[in-house]
């Protein structure tokens, strides 16, 4: 690891100080918020980016060393495809349980 | 100084997970519950991936990926039988 250029190692580091970063202030954004709703925003927008950032650094890594580093994409795209999906249900499932929230009440299903 | 990173980050990233945790415990609704779950699963596949760059291997890979899979099925899975009682209709 230590025989890399130093600008390739300044830029992995600084992904993943970024990415662990990102991850941190997801967790913190879903405790600490005061409704699901708002909850549901902190880990489906930051922590996909913490998660996204570990994944470029891993794929850099590979890069110069020689390697291409396509299961780092293929994790990358099934995460960053799959992110909004699960967060909608979740508030489609919120919505349908009447959730407490802070905007007013939910609105009323259609279907 | 990549080590250095890398302990940042698995510092962070273990904090996240204790976090989701707590949340997980006390969540007041099932929703919150299943998407402390999701966090959950996502951090966790960036604890492997960073495994995998410690360790200098490439075998942990489709450990990620599996674990994405099938955190994203129980995801789903979880989130329909909320909103509609049953998972496959």
């Amino acid at each position: 690891m230590d025989e890399l250029h130093w600008s390739v190692q300044a830029l992995i580091s600084v992904l993943l100080v970024a990415a662990g970063v990102f991850a941190l202030v997801g967790a913190v954004g879903m405790l600490r918020f005061p409704d699901f709703f708002m909850r549901l925003h902190a880990p489906t927008k930051a922590t996909t980016l913490g998660v996204g950032g570990v994944l470029l650094a891993s794929m850099v890594m590979s890069w110069v060393s020689g390697s291409f580093g396509v299961h780092e994409l293929l994790i990358t795209i099934f995460l960053f495809v799959t992110a909004p999906i699960s967060a909608s249900l979740l508030a489609k499932a919120a919505i349908h349980l009447r959730s407490p929230s802070k905007a007013g009440d939910a609105p009323v299903e259609t279907r | 100084m990549i080590d250095l990173a890398l302990d940042f980050a698995f510092g962070c990233i273990g904090l996240a997970l204790v976090l989701c945790t707590w949340r997980l415990v006390r969540g007041p609704e099932a929703p919150d519950r299943v998407l402390a779950l999701d966090t959950l699963y996502v951090n966790v596949v960036a604890l492997v991936v960073l495994l995998g760059m410690r360790l200098q291997t490439s075998l942990f890979f489709e450990a990620a990926l599996l674990i994405a899979l099938l955190g994203f099925a129980g995801t789903v899975a979880l989130s329909r039988y909320l909103s509609r009682g049953d998972v496959i209709e």
